[in-house]
């Protein structure tokens, strides 16, 4: 019994053992309660079935999660991806509408150009926030969640504006290689965020900065840099996550688009075992996050439960994602089970916050 | 409002205390709009105007009373706007099954204390940040909505009625509603507390340092719990105050409402680090949020999205003049 332990217990240990369980005990709960989950099935050359559904509907929250992870890394947060999303569709939409041939592909690309660098800039205005002029990151980020829908709003003038472009369409619908091109999209953007971070010392920066940002200046790092760039790279992965989204429907609602997804981002981050702290980050954790928040958002429209109670299944995996993580509850939960696992030295890591 | 003798300068010369200087300004922007507003629009200068802000912003005032206590800790609740709703969706379902409106005031006045009570003590015992512990109580009570009911319920209960269609007025013919004074009272009390009790003292205190609060010997961790309580209980009154206003209860009511509200706060002055602030500003904030939202009214031909817009603004120049005055100081 003993020696099972010992065995176990280094996979338990590893930060991606718990989020990887919780996604697998989701799938068998979801094969039980309809024996045809899992089910995939070929159609027209490509590939059908509700696990491939999952992939292609979390590609937009995993792109977002990747943005929102670098910038809980800095100790960041970035409450305006939602917003984010819901203005890079509207001027996306906005330009293909008004071109005369939606189904160009020049149109479609000059969209997208637009609609990125329109997102960028609002990026760079989050970064100048934070990293310049050095407002907190929540109410940095906040000001422009709150003024990004009205902007949406204002694109669009209030309507939902529909297209009808064949390129746009692929964006979220598309197929390559039998799979849905979302897939692809998400796929190469986390290891494009990967490859910059984890094979390059960028990543070391940024867990630095997050670690401590006066530190890591005095140590020779721009820290307000790096913040900077964070809000950048994060307001492009919402972008593209706004195309996505936009594309799914074909149409672009100012109001609706993006709505909540950054709660789903940082539910994401958080899950995936990077503390909010910043500090640290951990992109495949992110993804795995990011699946198992869609696994969950899809089990609950399959239960016929309406989109927003499962609001309160959400609400039950932070808390319980949290208390896991709170050095202080697994102190307490230990010490009842009369483990002799050195608490005290976990739950006094206590960090200085400098703003940048 | 408390302690303006504090930093008075000594040498006579009538000095600026730099904390008011972020109310100061709410206040002079406040006296711009209505100026512009009265200067546009004749009916604008009707004082039933200004009534009416307060009766349609009466909720919002409550639960930015509430929010103003977090925030002085240099916490911040997330949950507020979804407690609200779930408070007056408790309210509609409770009062459809037949249930006399007392108790429905008392369970509704409870749940939402409770639910903070929760949230600080997640906060306080396991060093979760208040954010994402907030986060997780505003999913919960969103949740709650949907679950109580899918669709708008509709309350016809005398005493609702009552409360939402009485009119207090001069003979003049203007008014206000009831949950103006409700407003005005909770408004009246959470200033005396801020300003003079033990408590208020201490809620000062961990905003300014928690550190050096705590070394003090203060009673950090039962302040820290008791004002996500007190968020709680502003937000269920708001839920009521909100529930006189639509004399309904609906699940998606109140979405974003918090944005609103911490807009509020720091609108007022408030800083958001903590430890600066007064009720008074917060009240000044709303009547900041109320009247742009008049002026667009009135003007017709702005849509309402320009709301959003100009508050996300205003939210920044007044974040901007905190920090400069932070700057400044230092």
């Amino acid at each position: 019994m003993k020696l099972l332990a010992d065995r176990v217990r280094p996979l338990t240990g590893h930060r991606l053992f718990w989020p990887a369980l919780v996604l697998v005990l989701m799938i068998v709960a979801n094969t039980i309660y309809r024996p045809g989950f899992l089910a995939v099935e070929v159609k027209d050359g490509h590939l059908y079935g509700t696990p491939i559904d999952i992939l292609r509907l979390s590609a937009p929250l995993i792109l977002v999660a990747l943005g929102m992870t670098l910038v809980i890394a800095t100790g960041g947060i970035d409450l305006s991806v939602g917003s984010l999303c819901a203005i890079s569709g509207a001027i996306a939409c906005l330009h293909i509408s008004r071109s005369p041939d939606q189904n160009s592909l020049s149109t479609v690309f000059t969209a997208l150009a637009l609609a990125l660098g329109a997102a960028l800039v609002l990026g760079m205005w989050n970064g100048v926030l934070v990293a310049v002029i050095g407002i907190q990151p929540i109410i940095a980020t906040l000001i422009l969640m709150v003024a990004g829908r009205g902007l949406a709003q204002l694109t669009t003038e209030g309507q939902i504006i529909t297209i009808n472009s064949g390129p746009y369409r692929a964006i979220g619908l598309g197929h390559f290689l039998t799979l849905p091109l979302a897939i692809f999209i998400a796929l190469a953007a986390a290891l494009l965020v990967a490859a910059f971070t984890r094979r390059t010392a960028l990543g070391l920066i940024v867990e630095s900065v997050g670690g401590n940002a006066e530190a890591s200046r005095l140590a020779g790092i721009r820290s307000r840099r790096v913040i900077f760039l964070v809000y950048v790279v994060s307001a492009a992965c919402a972008a593209l996550a706004g195309f996505m989204i936009t594309a799914n429907v074909s149409s672009a609602d100012g109001n609706a688009a993006g709505l909540w997804i950054e709660l789903d981002a940082i539910l994401a981050v958080v899950i995936g075992g990077t503390s909010l702290a910043g500090g640290r980050f951990s992109l495949s954790g992110t993804v795995l996050g990011a699946l198992i928040i869609q696994t969950l958002t899809t089990t609950v429209y399959a239960m016929d439960i309406s989109p927003q109670t499962s609001l309160l299944f959400k609400a039950v995996v932070v808390i319980a994602v949290c208390l896991i993580q709170s050095p202080g509850f697994r102190a307490r939960f230990r010490r009842r089970h009369g483990g002799a696992v050195p608490g005290p030295a976990a739950s006094q890591r206590e960090k200085e916050q400098v703003p940048a | 409002m408390s302690s303006t003798s504090l930093t008075t300068g000594r040498t006579g010369r009538p000095s600026l205390p730099r904390r008011h200087v972020p109310v100061l300004a709410t206040l002079a922007l406040l006296l711009v709009m209505y100026g512009i507003g009265v200067s546009q629009y004749r009916a604008f200068s009707n004082i039933q105007v200004v009534f009416n802000v307060f009766i349609d912003n009466g909720f919002l005032l409550v639960v930015a009373v509430g929010m103003t206590f977090v925030i002085l800790t240099g916490g911040i609740d997330l949950s507020v706007g979804s407690v609200a709703a779930m408070t007056a969706m408790v309210s509609a379902a409770l009062l459809q099954d037949g249930l006399p409106a007392a108790l429905v005031l008392v369970i509704a006045l409870l749940i939402g204390p409770a639910l903070g009570l929760l949230m600080g003590c997640a906060i306080h015992f396991f060093d979760i940040q208040p954010f994402i512990v907030t986060l997780a109580g505003m999913f919960f009570a969103r949740g709650m909505c949907t679950f109580i009911s899918d669709a708008s319920i509709p309350i016809t209960d005398g005493f609702w009625t009552a409360m939402s269609q009485e009119r207090i007025g001069n003979p003049a013919g203007n008014f206000v509603s009831i949950s103006v004074l409700i407003a005005f009272a909770v408004v009246l009390v959470a200033a005396y507390v801020l300003a003079y009790t033990r408590f208020g003292r201490t809620v000062y205190a961990i905003g300014g340092n928690s550190h050096s609060a705590l070394l003090m010997g203060l009673p950090v961790g039962r302040t820290r719990i008791a004002v996500y309580t007190v968020s709680g209980l502003c937000s269920a009154i708001g839920g009521i105050l909100l529930s006189f206003y639509t004399l309904s209860g609906a699940p998606l009511i109140a979405i974003g409402m918090e944005l609103d509200v911490i807009a509020a706060v720091v609108i007022g002055g408030t800083v958001l680090t903590g430890g600066s602030g007064y009720v008074f500003g917060t009240v000044l904030g709303v009547l900041v949020l109320g009247v742009i939202q008049t002026l667009i009214t009135f003007d017709g031909s702005l849509n309402s999205w320009w709301t959003k817009i100009v508050i996300g603004g205003l939210l920044f120049a007044f974040i901007l003049l905190q920090r400069l005055i932070g700057i400044r100081f230092k």
